[in-house]
This record gives C-alpha cells, sequence and structure tokens, in this order.
C-alpha cells in the first residue's frame, strides 16, 4: 500500500435487510486531501462514513484508514479520526465551555494543548463560552462540533453533510474554515448534498443508490461530461417542458432552478442545432423563450451519469 | 481517574440541569410515602357505624360504648328498621351496620349466645375484611367482659390472636419495604437506562464511541450518579418512615443498608440491560414500564401477598428482585430477624446482581447495533 493514501475503500458493501445502502463501492483518499462525497439523501453516505468511523462493520469488503483496517483496528482508528455526524451531536445542556472541555477529555487531551488548531474556529464562539449549546444558533453549532471533533488533533477528520441545514452565508464560512484546517495537514472526508460544494473539494465522488457514479478531481468530473449542454428559459415553463420531453434530437431535459436544462449527444449537436430546436418549438405553438449553451456543472453531470447508471 | 471525574461530573450535570428530572427523583419517594401512609391505606380509622339496637338493654349499650370509644369507629345514627340499614350503606353513608337480635343480654345470660350482626360493604374486600375483622373482636372482648361479671363463662373456647410484628396492623409496615423496592428500582433502572438511551437518541452516543473511551468507563459513570441519587432516597424513605409513621427498624441498619446496596446493583445493571435494547427514550420508558414497573407492583408482595397468587404468578415472582428485597426488608427491618434469616434473599439477589452485569455488560456493543 503506497504510504500517501490516508483512505482506501476496496469493494465493500452493506444491506439494510432488504435495502442495499453500499453497492461494492471502491475510493481511495490522498492523505491530506479534501474530499468530497456528492450525493442526494439516501445515497449512503452516511452507512458509508459509519463504516469507515468504525460505527458500523460492512458486510463485504475492506475498509483502511491510515493502514487500519476497520474490522481489526477499529480501537486504534478511533484515536487517529475526529467525527461529526450529520445532526448536531453535542450536549444540548452542557455549556459551550463545558462541551469543549468534555471532549477534549474523552480523547484524553487538554483544550489548550490543541488550541491553536481550533483558535481560527472557536473564536467566534468563545464570548459564548456560558451559553448552553442548545441556545446557540444553526452556524455556531456547527463551529462548537468542528471544534469537538477537531480538538484532540485528529489524522483523518469526518463530516457527515455538515452544511446540511444551515444558512448560505455560514455554509460559505464553514467551507472556508475546513480549507485553512487543509494545511494544517488533515485529510478531511466530507459529506454533502449542495452540489455547489463539491467544487470547494480537491477531489469528489458522485453517489446514488450505493454506488460510485464518478469519482474524480471536481474539474476532471466535468470534463468528463459527454454531451452538449443547453439551457432554455421562458414565460411558460411548463409547457416548454413538456415540448421538450417529446423531442426525439434531445438526450435529456431537466428543470434545473429557473431554467431547463437539455442535454443533447455531441454527435448530434452542430451550429445550428438551436435555431432548428427554437424553431420546432415555435412551430408547437411555445413562444417567448431564450436558448444558450452552457457549461455543465457538477449537478449536470450526476443527472448525466445517473441516467447512465440506470 | 481525572477522565473518570470528567465523565460523572457531566451525568451530575445532566441531572442537575434538568429542574423537573431533578424534583421527580428527589421528591418521589417523599410522595410515595405521604400517599401510601395517608391517602391509599386501609387503616380503620373513624369508621361511621350505623346501630340498630332493638333490645337496648345494659349489654347492648356496653358493646355500643366499647366499640365507639376508640377512633376505629363513630357512631353515625341509630336506627330501627333493615330498610334504614340498607339505604344507608347503599349511599355509603356509613361503612358498617351492627345489628344486635332482640332481647339481647337475656338470650346472652340465659342461652349463653346472642346474636350480633355485623354488615360492612363488600365493594372494597379489603377494607370491608379489615373492618370486620376489628368490630368483631372489640364486641368479642366486651362479651367476655360480661360474661365474666356474671360468672357464667361455660367453659367455651375463646381464640386469642394476636398480630406479631404489628400489632396495631398499621399498613405503612406493610407498604414501607415496598416503597423502597419501587423507588430504588424506578430510579436507578428507569433513568439510567433513559439517560444511556438518550445519548444514543441525541447521536452523542455516536460521537462518543467514535474515540478511544472504554465503553465499561462509559455505563459506570452513568450508573454512579444515579447510585448516589438511590442512596440518598434510600435515607429519605428510611428517615420518613420512621420520624414521620413511626415504622421502627428493629433489626440491624447495617445489614438493611447493605441488602439495599446489593438490590440497587441489581436494578442498575437492569438498566444497562434494558438501554441495550431500547433505541429511543420512550421506549426505555415503556420497556422499563411494563417489565419493572407493572410486576414489581402487582407480583412483588408490596400489594398482594405472593403465597395468595395462582402458582403460575407464584412462579413468574421468583423472578423478580424486588419480591426479594421486599421480603428481606419485612424480615430485616419490621420483623428485627437476624442475618441469618435473610441469607436465601441475599444470596439470591447477589446471584441476580452478577448474572444482570454480566448480560449487561455483553450486551453493550462498540459499534451501532
Amino acid at each position: 500500500m503506497s504510504s500517501d493514501i490516508s483512505v482506501e475503500i476496496k469493494g465493500v458493501s452493506k444491506s439494510y435487510s432488504v435495502v442495499k445502502a453500499l453497492d461494492n463501492i471502491s475510493l481511495s483518499v490522498k492523505k491530506g486531501e479534501m474530499f468530497g462525497l456528492i450525493g442526494p439523501d439516501g445515497a449512503g453516505k452516511s452507512t458509508l462514513f459509519r463504516i469507515l468511523t468504525t460505527l458500523i462493520l460492512p458486510d463485504s469488503g475492506v475498509a483502511t484508514i491510515e493502514g487500519l483496517d476497520v474490522r481489526r483496528d477499529y480501537k486504534s482508528i478511533r484515536r487517529i479520526i475526529g467525527y461529526m455526524p450529520g445532526r448536531f451531536s453535542l450536549y444540548g445542556d452542557l455549556t459551550v465551555d463545558e462541551n469543549l472541555s468534555f471532549f477534549a477529555s474523552v480523547f484524553n487531551v487538554k483544550v489548550a494543548d490543541n488550541y491553536p488548531l481550533i483558535e481560527n474556529i472557536f473564536k467566534d464562539i468563545a464570548p459564548f463560552g456560558n451559553r448552553r449549546a442548545s441556545r446557540l444558533s444553526g452556524g455556531m453549532k456547527q463551529k462548537l462540533a468542528l471544534s469537538c471533533a477537531l480538538i484532540h488533533k485528529p489524522s483523518v477528520l469526518f463530516l457527515d453533510e455538515p452544511t446540511t441545514g444551515v444558512d448560505p452565508v455560514s455554509r460559505k464560512e464553514f467551507w472556508q474554515m475546513l480549507e485553512r484546517l487543509k494545511t494544517n495537514g488533515i485529510t478531511i472526508v466530507v459529506s454533502t448534498s449542495y452540489m455547489d460544494e463539491a467544487l470547494l473539494c480537491d477531489r469528489i465522488a458522485l453517489i446514488k443508490e450505493g454506488r460510485v457514479l464518478s469519482s474524480n478531481s471536481p474539474r476532471g468530473v466535468i470534463d468528463s461530461y459527454q454531451n452538449k449542454l443547453l439551457a432554455i428559459w421562458g414565460e411558460d415553463m411548463h409547457s416548454l417542458l413538456k415540448e421538450l420531453r417529446s423531442y426525439d434530437r434531445i438526450k435529456s431535459v431537466y428543470s434545473f432552478g429557473q431554467e431547463h436544462h437539455i442535454a443533447v449527444d455531441k454527435n448530434l449537436y452542430n451550429t445550428s442545432y438551436i435555431d432548428s430546436l427554437a424553431q420546432k418549438l415555435q412551430q408547437k405553438g411555445v413562444r417567448d423563450f431564450n436558448i444558450k449553451e452552457i457549461a455543465p456543472t457538477i449537478e449536470d453531470c450526476y443527472m448525466e451519469f445517473s441516467a447512465n447508471n440506470d | 481517574m481525572r477522565q473518570f471525574y470528567i465523565f460523572v461530573r457531566k451525568e451530575f450535570l445532566h441531572i442537575f440541569r434538568d429542574g423537573r428530572s431533578v424534583l421527580i427523583l428527589l421528591l418521589m419517594p417523599v410522595i410515595q410515602i405521604i400517599l401510601f401512609g395517608f391517602a391509599l391505606t386501609n387503616e380503620v380509622k373513624n369508621v361511621k357505624v350505623a346501630i340498630m339496637d332493638p333490645s337496648r338493654d345494659a349489654a347492648t349499650t356496653m358493646i355500643t360504648e366499647r366499640l365507639t370509644a376508640g377512633e376505629y369507629f363513630k357512631p353515625y345514627m341509630m336506627i330501627t328498621t333493615e330498610q334504614q340499614a340498607d339505604a344507608l350503606l347503599r349511599r355509603g353513608e356509613v361503612s358498617l351496620i351492627v345489628n344486635y337480635s332482640d332481647r339481647f343480654r337475656e338470650r346472652l345470660m340465659h342461652q349463653g349466645s346472642a346474636r350480633v350482626g355485623l354488615t360492612a360493604d363488600g365493594t372494597d374486600p379489603n377494607m370491608a375484611s379489615s373492618i370486620i375483622l376489628y368490630a368483631s373482636s372489640i364486641i368479642r372482648s366486651a362479651e367476655l367482659d360480661i360474661e365474666a361479671k356474671n360468672l357464667q363463662s361455660g367453659g367455651v373456647a375463646i381464640p386469642n390472636v394476636r398480630l406479631l410484628y404489628n400489632p396495631q396492623m398499621k399498613s405503612s409496615y406493610n407498604f414501607v419495604p415496598g416503597v423502597m423496592g419501587l423507588i430504588l428500582m424506578l430510579i436507578c433502572a428507569m433513568m439510567t437506562s433513559i439517560s444511556i438511551v438518550r445519548e444514543k437518541e441525541t447521536g452523542t452516543m455516536e460521537v462518543l464511541l467514535v474515540s478511544p473511551v472504554r465503553p465499561i468507563f462509559l455505563i459506570l459513570s452513568k450508573a454512579v450518579p444515579y447510585f448516589v441519587l438511590s442512596v440518598v432516597n434510600l435515607t429519605t424513605i428510611l428517615l420518613l418512615s420512621v420520624f414521620l409513621l413511626g415504622v421502627p427498624v428493629t433489626g440491624s441498619l447495617f445489614w438493611l443498608v447493605i441488602l439495599s446496596m446489593i438490590f440497587i446493583f441489581v436494578s442498575l445493571s437492569m438498566g444497562l440491560l434494558i438501554s441495550s435494547i431500547a433505541t429511543t427514550q420512550v421506549a426505555a420508558m415503556l420497556i422499563s414500564g411494563l417489565v419493572l414497573m407493572m410486576p414489581v407492583m402487582l407480583l412483588s408482595g408490596m400489594i398482594y401477598p405472593v403465597s395468595n397468587m395462582p402458582e403460575i404468578l407464584q412462579v413468574i415472582a421468583q423472578f423478580i428482585p424486588a419480591k426479594w428485597y421486599i421480603e428481606a426488608v419485612r424480615k430485616l427491618m419490621i420483623q428485627g430477624l437476624p442475618l441469618n434469616s435473610v441469607v436465601t434473599e441475599l444470596s439470591v439477589l447477589v446471584a441476580m446482581a452478577a448474572i444482570y452485569l454480566t448480560a449487561s455488560l455483553r450486551s453493550f456493543r462498540d459499534r451501532l447495533q
């Protein structure tokens, strides 16, 4: 095993009764990397986290953290990882300071020992040291949870959907904090269902229904997109979608915020494609719309790869 | 050790930050003792009596006076017909009807037997039988006095009834051991299981598992505060029952405390066992309620004597720790028997503690199920 690999997952599967949560997943995360698991709720991200954090055992396959096996060496792994579960998992009835010093003592360290590591994160909530954790705002709760997960200076940090349910400003701030953490050499594995956050990771894996659709750098994922992508928007979005769906020279069409995205096979695409499409739509009586060619986002890639996967 | 101290301190903080649970934990024994001691009692006190006395002679007057002299019975009214008696009982105005036969004294003197009818409301059989028992023993002793005065005793064997250990038939003698069993079981088992399951429910257990903390550490630190609280409650119950209810600790206080500690261990380990089965606080509460509370109340002999139960229930009762504890407390505390009389109870409890503790430590997973 090469020494620059921090997390290695080989053929891991896990089922809950009849539901296959993870289906033969293989991934690897390099040391000091920020790795994103991208996928909607129910994709199996939390299950994978729980396997990597030694909380549950995989049905089959092997996973190692810093060369330690999650099955056999789970006790050693628990010393060197930090874990922040998806939901708020601190003691709401303890104060900010009490939470931090409790989690420090859980790992047998003193808060002062590793304070420089969390100083940047903790300094915003330090003035509220005597406030109970349950009375913090969502963003502050995340900061406290992150501080608690970092207080023992872990080698690998697992963050399960840390920004779910957090306001956009705090989300942005949170990612900046992660960026700074990376400079300390901590490997970070983070999951999110916000596709836009994928761009902030060094490498990502797109996950759907327990399978990896694609694993690459965000740039690499976008470059592997095989189609031409068009955006269309207009007055009557509903009939636009209906007309486009009945059009056979389109590979797929789906609504995407204020517009619809149209994926077209590269071989069918040429410079006059947009004009002929506009003509077709006008013939059907659809008026007032705009079409333009756009660059794909991670979400477009996700839609494309998941369609191919089915 | 420092780590353990911090863990225990955190548990105490959880308890004391939640005012409601402190109130429940510390006031519950007081409320139960007061409830059982003064409200839910089978004791015969100030029972209203209606008297039907057609003969109105010296003997009946004396018996009636004797009957109503103490604090047990209070005369309500004199009546003359059966219909009146029925009506009074039905309306619940009186709880006992005393019905003398006519020419009472004459029959008593010459035939050696006169009839006194006692009628009580049987809808509450326990209460009714106590009332009848009290009334007939008073009447019997009055009759004896009358016969003695007249030197007429015809050698009739009169049973001389004595209630050992509890001559006044105070119900507190019965329920104090019961309440001790109930409260200790409740606090140790229910509260411990809830506090562990709460960590599972809020997700903090996940974080704690992904740390080098040893599970046994976690469990012990949960048990310590409830152990302390149980000892506080035990003290409260004993103080209340001695000074408020006048139930003496006739036996060895030292062994009573040791016995209680063992029972606390059993209850704590049952709580731990429940916490490894339940995943939500509600489930933990339901399991403790159904599996612990109900059997403890009904099958432990706290309310109904175990020996009067159908055989199958008697067998089940043997598996209930509280049954053994309550029996042993009765012997040690009320009867004042020496230690060797509770050896069986003591060893059964020790065995149960060992079994439950092993089972709960084994069932505690250091991964999520």
